[in-house]
C-alpha cells in the first residue's frame, strides 16, 4: 500500500504509452469491452499489475480518465477494460474501432491484498458495473485455484440485458470449484431462470461460512454498499477482511492532482481498495 | 552554518552579478500595497518592505497553466519550457516552508518531474520580514527557517547577516569576492538579537495548531460547517493564494493545424463545485460545506497527523484574500469555540443579501 513506483514510465509518470485496441464489442447497451495491447511489445510483456489496480486511458483530443483493469495478471500482455459511456472521454473511446490507438499509463492504486488472501475463502459480491474491477480478482482466483479456499460469486444486475459478461458468468456456473449465484432486480424477458431480486437476496445461498478465514470483496453502485455490508457483518466477517474498491475523480493517478482526496489519503495511491474498517475510520468514503 | 555579513549598499551589485547567470525574480509593488514576485530588469523596482505577495512562489515552479507534453499520433513529446534557470530573491521564511511542504508532496512515491526540474533550477535567496495583523507564522512555527534556502538575508540596520544554507549558496558569495565580510562583531550580534526579540513581540495572532486535528475530528459534524458553507462563494481564491495548495486539473487542448493535442495543467481548487464530480454526474462533494471541510482537513489536520506540523505556513494570504473572511484564523477560532458573534453575524448578512 502506498508503496513504490511500478508504473511503465519511470522518469515521467504523466507520459502515456501508445496502445492498440485489439478487440472491442458491446457488453450491454451502454457498456463496451476493450482488449488492448501496448504497442511496444517489451513494455506490453513487462506491464505488471495486481487485481484491483487501475490505469489511466487517454484519447487524443478528448482527455484522460481512470479505468479499472478487468483482466487478470495471470494472463499477461493483454489488458481488458469494460467501459460505460458516461462522459467526454468514454464517448470518445466508444467511437474507436479495432486497431485504433489510445494512450495508457499505470498501473496505479494499491490493488487487492492478494497475498494475505492466500489460503482464505473468498466471497465476491458485484453489482452492475462493479463487475469490471472484480472480474480481475475473480479470474485471478480461478487461474490460481489452489491458492484459495472456497470461492463464491454473487452477481446482480438490473435486468438480464444489463448483466455484463453474462455468457462468461453463465459458463462459470458449470465449474465445480466455484459457487456462482446470479440475480437480476427484475426480469423483463420472461426467460431468466436464475434468482430474481437484489443482490442481497442471494446471501441465504451462502452456507457454512467460516468468517475468520473469509475475505469478502464488494463493488457496485453506491446504494448497494449499505445493504451488502449489513449482510456481511451478519455473517461475522471481520471488518478488515471486507474489501471494497471505490470510484473517485482522478486526473493524475499518482497522488498529485488532489481530486480523489478523502480525509488525509488519496484514493489513487492509498486506494482504490479499502476495508470496511477504513470506511468507518475515515468518513465520507462511501 | 556559515554566516557572513554584507553591507546594504553592496546588495544590488551582488544581485546584478548573480543575475548574469539566471533570471532574477524578486518582490515588486504591482498595485497599491499589493506585491508580486516578478522578473527583474531594473533593480530599483525591488521592494523588500513587502509583507506578502499576491500569489505565493509556487507560481514559479508550477505556473497557473503550462503544457506537460504534446500528444500526436506518432507519440508524446515532453515539454519542459516552463523550466528556466531562476534566482528567487526576497522570499520570506513562511514561503520557504511552503516550498518544503510542496517538495515533500511532489517528490513522494512518484516524483513529479515538472515540479522537481523547476525546483532544481532555482536558487532560493530568502529575506527576513516583519509581521502584520494577518501573519500567523509564529503559531505555525514557520517564522524562522533553518533549511530550504541557498542564502538567507537577515536585515540589520546597515548590513545583512547572510546565512549560507547550501553548497550552491557558498558558490554564490564567491562570485563577487571581497564584498562579504566574515567578521561579525559583537555589536552586530546584539542588533540581531534585539531585532529578533522585537519581532517576536510583534505577532498579533496566536492559534493553537497542535489542537486542530482533534478539533477537526470532534467538530466534523458541527453546524459551523453548514454556516461557513452558506457564506462561501466557492471562488477558489483561497487555493490560488495558498503556498501549499497543489491541486491541479489536466487539459487536453487540440491543435487546429494538425491532429495533435497539447496536454496542459492548470491550478484547481477543492472548493470549486466540479472538483469531485465524476462522469455520469455523481458528485462526491456537492455541498460547499463538504468542500470547505476538505480544504481545512488538509490544512489543519491531515499534514499535522502525518508530519507533526500543519500544512498551513501562516502566510496570511487567505486572510487577506477571502472576500467573506473565511480563512485559517476565523475557522480555527470557530473550531476552538471562541466568541465569534460578529463574524457569524456578518456572514449571515452576506448570505441574506
Amino acid at each position: 500500500m502506498n508503496g513504490e513506483n511500478k508504473c511503465i514510465n519511470q522518469t515521467n509518470p504523466y507520459l502515456p504509452e501508445a496502445a492498440r485496441i485489439v478487440r472491442t464489442y458491446p457488453l450491454t447497451e451502454d457498456v463496451k469491452y476493450f482488449q488492448v495491447r501496448l504497442v511496444d511489445m517489451e513494455k506490453a510483456i513487462s506491464f505488471k499489475y495486481s487485481p484491483g489496480q487501475f490505469a489511466m486511458i487517454s484519447v487524443l483530443g478528448a482527455g484522460e480518465a481512470p479505468f479499472s483493469i478487468s483482466s487478470t495478471p495471470s494472463r499477461p500482455s493483454l489488458l481488458e477494460f469494460c467501459i460505460r459511456k458516461a462522459g467526454t472521454v468514454t464517448n470518445a473511446i466508444f467511437k474507436l474501432k479495432e486497431n485504433d490507438h489510445i494512450g495508457i499509463r499505470g498501473p496505479y492504486g494499491n490493488g487487492f491484498p492478494i497475498e494475505s488472501m492466500h489460503g482464505k475463502d473468498i466471497i465476491i459480491v458485484m453489482g452492475g458495473l462493479g463487475a469490471a474491477p472484480l472480474r480481475s480478482v475473480l479470474l485471478y482466483c480461478l487461474d490460481n485455484r489452489d491458492l484459495f479456499g472456497r470461492v463464491a460469486l454473487l452477481h446482480g444486475a438490473k435486468r438480464p440485458a444489463e448483466m455484463i459478461f453474462r455468457e462468461e458468468f453463465f459458463a462459470l456456473k458449470e465449474r465445480k470449484d466455484l459457487e456462482c449465484y446470479l440475480t437480476v432486480d427484475a426480469d423483463d424477458t420472461g426467460k431468466w431462470k436464475e434468482n430474481i431480486g437484489v443482490v442481497t437476496t442471494l446471501f441465504p445461498q451462502l452456507k457454512d461460512i467460516n468468517p475468520s478465514k473469509t475475505f469478502a470483496i464488494v463493488c457496485g453502485p453506491p446504494v448497494m454498499y449499505k445493504f451488502v455490508l449489513k449482510e456481511l457483518i451478519k455473517l461475522n466477517i471481520p471488518k478488515n477482511q471486507i474489501l471494497m474498491t471505490l470510484e473517485r475523480r482522478m486526473k493524475c493517478g499518482v497522488g498529485k492532482c488532489g481530486h480523489c482526496a478523502i480525509d488525509y489519503i488519496y484514493t489513487c495511491i492509498d486506494g482504490p481498495v479499502f476495508t470496511y474498517w477504513d470506511v468507518i475510520h475515515m468518513k465520507e468514503l462511501i | 552554518m556559515k554566516i557572513v555579513k554584507l553591507k546594504k549598499e553592496n546588495l544590488f551589485p551582488f544581485l546584478e552579478s548573480l543575475s548574469k547567470e539566471a533570471d532574477l525574480w524578486a518582490p515588486v509593488q504591482k498595485y497599491e500595497n499589493k506585491h508580486s514576485f516578478q522578473l527583474i530588469k531594473d533593480f530599483s523596482q525591488i521592494d523588500l518592505k513587502y509583507t506578502r505577495t499576491i500569489l505565493p512562489p509556487k507560481k514559479l515552479f508550477l505556473p497557473p497553466t503550462f503544457n506537460m507534453f504534446l500528444a500526436t499520433e506518432q507519440g508524446y513529446e515532453e515539454d519542459f519550457s516552463h523550466v528556466t534557470k531562476k534566482i528567487l530573491f526576497g522570499i520570506h521564511p513562511c514561503d520557504i516552508h511552503g516550498l518544503l511542504i510542496l517538495d515533500r508532496f511532489f517528490q513522494h512515491v512518484f516524483d513529479d518531474p515538472y515540479y522537481s526540474k523547476a525546483r532544481q533550477n532555482t536558487l532560493i535567496l530568502g529575506h527576513s520580514c516583519w509581521p502584520d495583523e494577518n501573519c500567523m507564522c509564529k503559531s505555525t512555527n514557520t517564522h524562522i527557517i533553518e533549511e530550504g534556502y541557498d542564502l538567507f538575508f537577515s536585515e540589520l540596520e546597515t548590513a545583512y547577516l547572510v546565512w549560507i544554507g547550501s553548497s550552491e549558496g557558498d558558490d554564490c558569495i564567491r562570485i563577487k569576492p571581497g564584498i562579504f565580510d566574515e567578521d561579525i562583531t559583537d555589536e552586530d550580534i546584539q542588533i540581531y538579537i534585539k531585532w529578533h526579540n522585537e519581532r517576536d513581540k510583534a505577532f498579533q495572532v496566536d492559534i493553537n495548531f497542535i489542537a486542530m486535528p482533534d478539533l477537526m475530528e470532534l467538530k466534523y459534524e458541527n453546524p459551523l460547517w453548514e454556516k461557513l458553507g452558506d457564506a462561501c462563494l466557492a471562488c477558489g481564491s483561497c487555493s490560488n493564494v495558498c503556498p501549499t495548495c497543489n491541486c491541479y486539473n489536466v487539459l487536453d487542448k487540440p491543435l487546429l493545424n494538425k491532429y495533435a493535442s497539447e496536454i496542459g495543467r492548470c491550478w484547481d481548487a477543492c472548493t470549486l463545485e466540479s472538483y469531485s464530480e465524476v462522469a455520469g454526474g455523481e458528485n462526491f462533494r456537492e455541498k460547499r460545506a463538504q468542500r470547505l471541510k476538505l480544504w481545512y482537513t488538509h490544512k489543519l489536520q491531515a499534514y499535522i497527523s502525518k508530519y507533526g506540523k500543519p500544512a498551513c505556513v501562516g502566510c496570511g494570504r487567505c486572510a487577506s484574500t477571502c472576500p467573506v473572511d473565511i480563512n485559517v484564523q476565523t475557522v480555527a477560532k470557530a473550531l476552538e469555540g471562541k466568541d465569534m458573534d460578529t463574524f457569524w453575524n456578518r456572514l449571515s448578512k452576506e448570505v441574506t443579501k
